[in-house]
């Protein structure tokens, strides 16, 4: 009873924890290779998608898993990230900076734009937040739509192309490497840039958790007044989530502007942000390993579902439903399913299912 | 500061909601080491006071001065880290979290580590993470639901919520702890256990502001007591003489019997 909790993710037994440890790493290293030769090389792009969705699904848990501020306008950030990076390394200003200085700029310049977000919603809470952040959201995308003219910034609708590949030492990301027989393409070397990343999150978010700040989150999720009357400013500690979640989703958006190579405004919609809060909320709100599965499962899922199109063929000898909407249709009733059957997400948070089993209020008995 | 000085002073507090004056000049003064007992009718304005004096509202007029310093219309936040602590009327704990978590959030305002602390997690921070959990624990103990400790809050009888509102309480080290009818919806030995743990909290060096319904819990725990009635303070003093003024006695049972 000393107020540490056993580890989320892994088993008591240090000796097994290890064991686990190693198994795991091993497989995390085989896998792009072993997707590729199995699947094929588009699935290992998947996979290095999802892995952005991590942190995207991460950043977002600290604000609507932990501090309980529901934000509709998240992709926002992603889209300051990823627009940070494509205008320093790119011939659009001519500018070919460092990764290494421009995501942590990146981080720095989506944090600022949470705090800014963050600084007019303070008063708001639930569905109204929820409206303002999704209109914040919005604004974003149109100004990167729009800020081509008179002076051009973002090149407006048609993008920013030849963004710079994640690059050190004169080895590119972008071209493919052979190191000891084995072949490294693209995909393959931004999967483990993104693994790390993906891997660092989910550390910051844990320690974040089981933190002084993390409780402070937590509570004003529980109960704003009684946060406020235990000393906590909630003020301050609600820009702090809405900042550190930015930073999550601008890293991410740098990643994904130099995995891509051309971004554009319509990388940046409202469904991106629905998407994201979707891996959350399925996956698990305010649980660490629920949202990576979310973020996972989520990205996988519409694409393991082209492959319905040709089963239909195969099996009904005619193709009766658009394989695009089969697809949507599909991917829609798995969401239903999921909220049916697990409401409180896939991999809840003991806090969550404590709440759905009947509990959420106090002197409720 | 003399010792002697009060810990707590209203002065003509007032605050209205529109056309009803919730608190019409209220002066009162709270010493050291005292229990002070706050009684009167429904919506006499007692809460009110609680939550201008918590800073959850501003009062229109009136100064607060606490331990020496001025604290009129301050934040909540900062009212818990200059040394008032508070329980509600309707118990707000944070439901799934809990019982240790809900006192280890208590010990915020009394700790440091950040975000980078917090990633980091060196050695202070875990020491100071090993305090805050030895400490609320402590709490606990010391109001009796230790054996609780690991169980989410919304799950403990109402009793036990009640304790545990105050151990939170107590975690941000206050001065001066204002409970808002803590006694409210208690059987008669729940009530006996909470006199008597008042009485061992008040023991230990705090200064208690109490709001209760309870005249019989009242009168004997408290040193002096004010009655508020329509946002006035209509008596002050020791329990056994407030309980003879006439006006007391009218407001509790009616204007045509006195």
């Amino acid at each position: 009873m000393n107020g540490a909790r056993p580890h989320p993710l892994l088993p008591d037994d240090p000796r097994l924890k290890w064991a686990l440890c190693c198994v795991a790493a091993v497989a995390l290293i085989v896998l792009p290779f072993a997707v590729d030769a199995l699947l094929g090389r588009a699935w290992v792009r998947i996979i290095d998608v999802a892995l952005l969705f991590v942190m995207l699904g991460l950043g977002l848990n600290i604000v609507v898993g932990y501090a309980g501020l529901l934000d509709l306008g998240y992709i926002a950030f992603f889209a300051v990230g990823a627009y940070c990076y494509a205008l320093l390394a790119s011939p659009q200003f001519g500018l070919h900076w460092s990764f290494l200085a421009v995501l942590p700029l990146a981080a720095f310049v989506a944090a600022v734009f949470g705090v800014l977000i963050g600084a007019p919603t303070l008063r708001l809470r639930g569905d109204y937040l929820a409206i303002v952040t999704l209109g914040f959201g919005e604004i974003v995308r149109i100004f990167l739509n729009n800020l081509n003219r008179p002076v051009n910034i973002t090149n407006g609708p048609q993008g920013i192309t030849l963004i710079d590949p994640l690059a050190a030492g004169g080895v590119a990301l972008n071209q493919t490497h052979t190191f000891a027989g084995i072949t490294v393409a693209p995909v393959h070397g931004y999967y483990f840039v993104f693994l790390a990343c993906a891997a660092f999150s989910i550390f910051i978010s844990l320690r974040l958790e089981n933190s002084r700040i993390g409780r402070a989150w937590i509570a004003i999720r529980e109960d704003e007044l009684a946060a406020a009357a235990m000393g906590i400013n909630t003020r301050n500690i609600k820009l702090l989530a809405f900042a550190m979640g930015a930073t999550f989703g601008g890293v991410a958006g740098g990643l994904f502007a130099s995995f891509q190579g051309f971004i554009s405004p319509e990388s940046f919609t409202l469904l991106d942000s629905i998407m994201v809060l979707c891996m959350v909320v399925l996956g698990g709100m305010g649980n660490v390993g629920g949202v990576v599965l979310g973020a996972v499962l989520l990205t996988a899922l519409p694409e393991a579902l082209r492959y319905a199109a040709p089963l239909q063929k195969n099996w009904l000898g005619e193709v009766y439903v658009d394989p695009s909407d089969l697809r949507m249709l599909l991917f829609g009733l798995a969401l239903v399913l999921m909220m049916l059957f697990r409401p409180a997400g896939l991999w809840p948070s003991t806090m969550r299912r404590r709440e759905l089993a009947g509990g959420g209020n106090t002197h409720a008995g | 500061m003399p010792a002697d000085a009060p810990l707590l002073a209203a002065i003509s507090i007032s605050k209205r909601f529109g056309g009803l004056a919730a608190l019409a000049e209220i002066s009162l003064t709270v010493g050291r080491g005292e229990i002070f007992g706050l009684i009167g009718p429904n919506g006499a304005g007692k809460t009110t006071l609680f939550n201008v004096l918590t800073g959850l509202y501003r009062p229109d007029a009136g100064e607060f001065t606490f331990d020496g310093a001025r604290v009129t219309g301050i934040k909540p936040h900062r009212a818990a880290a200059c040394g008032i602590a508070r329980t509600f009327q309707n118990i707000r704990l944070f439901a799934n979290m809990s019982a240790l978590e809900n006192v280890m959030v208590g010990r915020h305002a009394r700790t440091r580590a950040g975000v980078l602390g917090a990633v980091l997690r060196g050695a202070s921070t875990r020491a100071e993470e090993a305090a805050i959990a030895g400490r609320a624990y402590a709490l606990l103990e010391y109001v009796g639901i230790a054996g609780r400790a690991a169980e989410p809050a919304y799950s403990l009888s109402y009793g036990d919520q009640r304790r545990l509102e105050i151990a939170r309480a107590l975690a941000t080290d206050p001065k001066l702890l204002a409970l808002d009818e803590p006694a409210a919806g208690m059987n008669a030995t729940e009530r006996a256990e909470l006199a008597r743990l008042l009485e061992r909290i008040r023991g230990d060096g705090m200064t208690l502001l109490l709001i209760e319904h309870d005249v019989k819990l009242v009168m004997g725990l408290c040193d002096r007591v004010a009655v508020l009635d329509y946002g006035r303070k209509i008596a002050e003093g020791a329990p056994a003489e407030v309980r003879r003024d006439p006006a007391v006695i009218a407001a509790y049972l009616g204007g045509d019997i006195a």
